[in-house]
């Protein structure tokens, strides 16, 4: 057990007197590592941050039906009381005629109003929905509009819609890009690891000769390609945050230009773990496949 | 301790190294192996410590069969051979020490005891007090040293030697031949392969002659 510590310990050693040994060429290597974990990380925070803005703006998804002018008053109130018992509906609001025409009036329209012979406005149930996305609004909507009082029902999904649409195309973009990346970012570390058994070729022969195994050579890459993984996720991180700290300014003027205060959030504890740790496992994959090839063509038996 | 049947050791391309050869070695032999330059002394040495596989025939060693090894096996045969090399094949970017320290690592040996067994293996050849040298700094001799110590390190029961004096001059090489002959006395089993015809006169011990693969005498 302690043999087997002082081992790991000692390839860890072994990995990090890599790096020393070649400080620039690293810093490259995790450089082109951190822009491709920033890529998909900074596009996945950008789509976060929109959700959230497009959260606070989004008004309420509301349905408003109208009645048809031969429904009194308060055959509407006991129709509003019946929809409010309906599972799918949160709430009903009962607006009779006259407390429409007082709320345009109310709404700097009393020069029209006052021309007008006589109310034209029905009786209106403002209807909030329980759940708000498009299927169920449309669900509702049918069922509101097969009511027997119904008139009119209006309802705007389509920009609730849009924005759906348009979150999903960028969070499937996100998958792509991490999908792409990932597979350059273990491309590039299983090249490096190449490149290092190569340059390590009489060690390796040595090492075999006086009896190392295959795991004993190959730890040390093993541990190479996940730290130089990890670095490089960790200067990703660091170029997500740069570049945040860039747009901030521009957000918060955008934001005040349309009357509301929003501030950028970063990555999450949690999903900078899971971009780390991502890292770590695709830098050390790349090092298993390059190492399992290559040594096999360094093979001295 | 190894024994060499009928053995036939072809190179891809059709050159034919080994002939047909048989030989036993006893443990606790001390074993000359002489002839011309491409004789198949390097050869055999290589399927005594299975770096190589016979292409007919056997070679087994300690009761292994060399031809039949496992990949998995290979590491932990290997262990039990020391091999000295012509060419040393020592590490330069790691210190004498380091270099001795190799072969106890790689059986997961460490720490303090390591240290001793690095240090008693130094002394033996004579280089305690360059331990911390680089390789590279060291004479001809001193290198051919250090690769002896790596050598005997893990205290192996059978040393196999390729040419270990070929490029010393004559104190250099009377040096590393009293080493093995003191390996020997403490019954080590000793392959040395070599044309040095002066050398084994002196020391003795059993002389294995190989002509165009084949064995003379």
């Amino acid at each position: 057990m302690k043999a087997w510590l002082v081992h790991h310990l000692h390839s860890l050693k072994t990995a990090a007197e890599q790096f020393r040994a070649t400080p620039l060429a690293t810093l490259f290597t995790v450089l082109v590592i951190g822009v491709a974990v920033a890529l998909p990380t900074g596009l996945f925070v950008l789509l976060d941050n929109l959700d959230r803005a497009a959260g606070g703006v989004k008004p309420q998804a509301e349905l408003t039906l109208f009645l048809k002018t031969g429904i009194s008053e308060s055959q509407g109130r006991d129709l509003a009381a019946k929809l409010a018992k309906s599972a799918d509906v949160a709430a009903v609001r009962f607006i009779s005629r006259t407390e429409g025409i007082g709320k345009l009036e109310a709404a700097g329209l009393a020069d029209i109003t006052a021309g007008l012979p006589d109310n034209p406005l029905p009786h209106t149930l403002v209807i909030k929905p329980r759940e708000e996305t498009p299927a169920a609004l449309e669900a509702l909507g049918a069922r509101l509009k097969a009511l027997p009082e119904a008139d009119r029902v209006l309802l705007d999904t389509d920009w609730v819609k849009r924005l759906t649409a348009l979150m999903g195309l960028g969070r499937d973009m996100v998958y792509m890009l991490a999908a792409m990346l990932g597979l350059a970012l273990a491309a590039i570390t299983a090249n490096t690891i190449r490149l290092q058994i190569y340059a390590q070729r009489d060690e390796i022969e040595v090492a075999r000769l006086i009896g190392a195994t295959d795991r004993f050579i190959r730890r040390p890459f093993l541990y190479f390609g996940g730290i130089q993984g990890l670095v490089g996720g960790l200067a990703g991180w660091g170029l997500v945050m740069g570049g945040l700290q860039l747009i901030e300014g521009s957000v918060t003027q955008v934001a005040s230009a349309y009357g509301v205060r929003f501030t950028l959030s970063a990555l999450g504890p949690l999903e900078l773990l899971a971009v780390l740790g991502l890292s770590t496992a695709l830098g050390w994959l790349g090092a298993f496949f390059a190492v399992g090839q290559t040594l096999r063509k360094v093979e001295t038996f | 301790m190894i024994e060499i049947s009928d053995v036939t050791k072809r190179y891809p391309g059709g050159h034919e190294a080994l002939s047909s050869l048989s030989l036993n070695i006893e443990q606790g032999e001390l074993v000359f192996l002489t002839g011309h330059s491409g004789a198949g002394k390097s050869t055999l040495l290589k399927l005594i410590a299975a770096i190589e596989r016979p292409t007919a025939g056997h070679v087994i060693v300690r009761g292994q069969n060399v031809g039949r090894l496992k990949r998995a096996a290979l590491p932990f045969f290997r262990r039990n051979i020391g091999l000295i090399f012509q060419d040393h094949k020592l590490l330069y970017d790691r210190t004498v020490f380091d270099n001795v320290l190799l072969p106890l690592h790689i059986q997961g040996l460490t720490g303090v005891d390591a240290a001793k067994r690095v240090r008693a293996a130094l002394d033996k050849v004579g280089l305690l007090k360059k331990e911390k040298a680089r390789p590279i700094t060291l004479s001809g001799g001193e290198q051919q040293r250090l690769c002896i110590a790596r050598a005997i390190v893990s205290r192996p029961a059978l040393v196999l030697a390729d040419e270990p004096t070929a490029n010393l001059d004559d104190a250099y090489a009377r040096d590393i031949m009293d080493m093995f002959r003191a390996f020997n006395e403490v019954g080590v089993t000793l392959v040395i392969s070599t044309h040095d015809h002066e050398l084994i006169r002196r020391y003795g011990g059993r002389n294995v002659q190989l002509a165009y693969g084949k064995l003379v005498a």
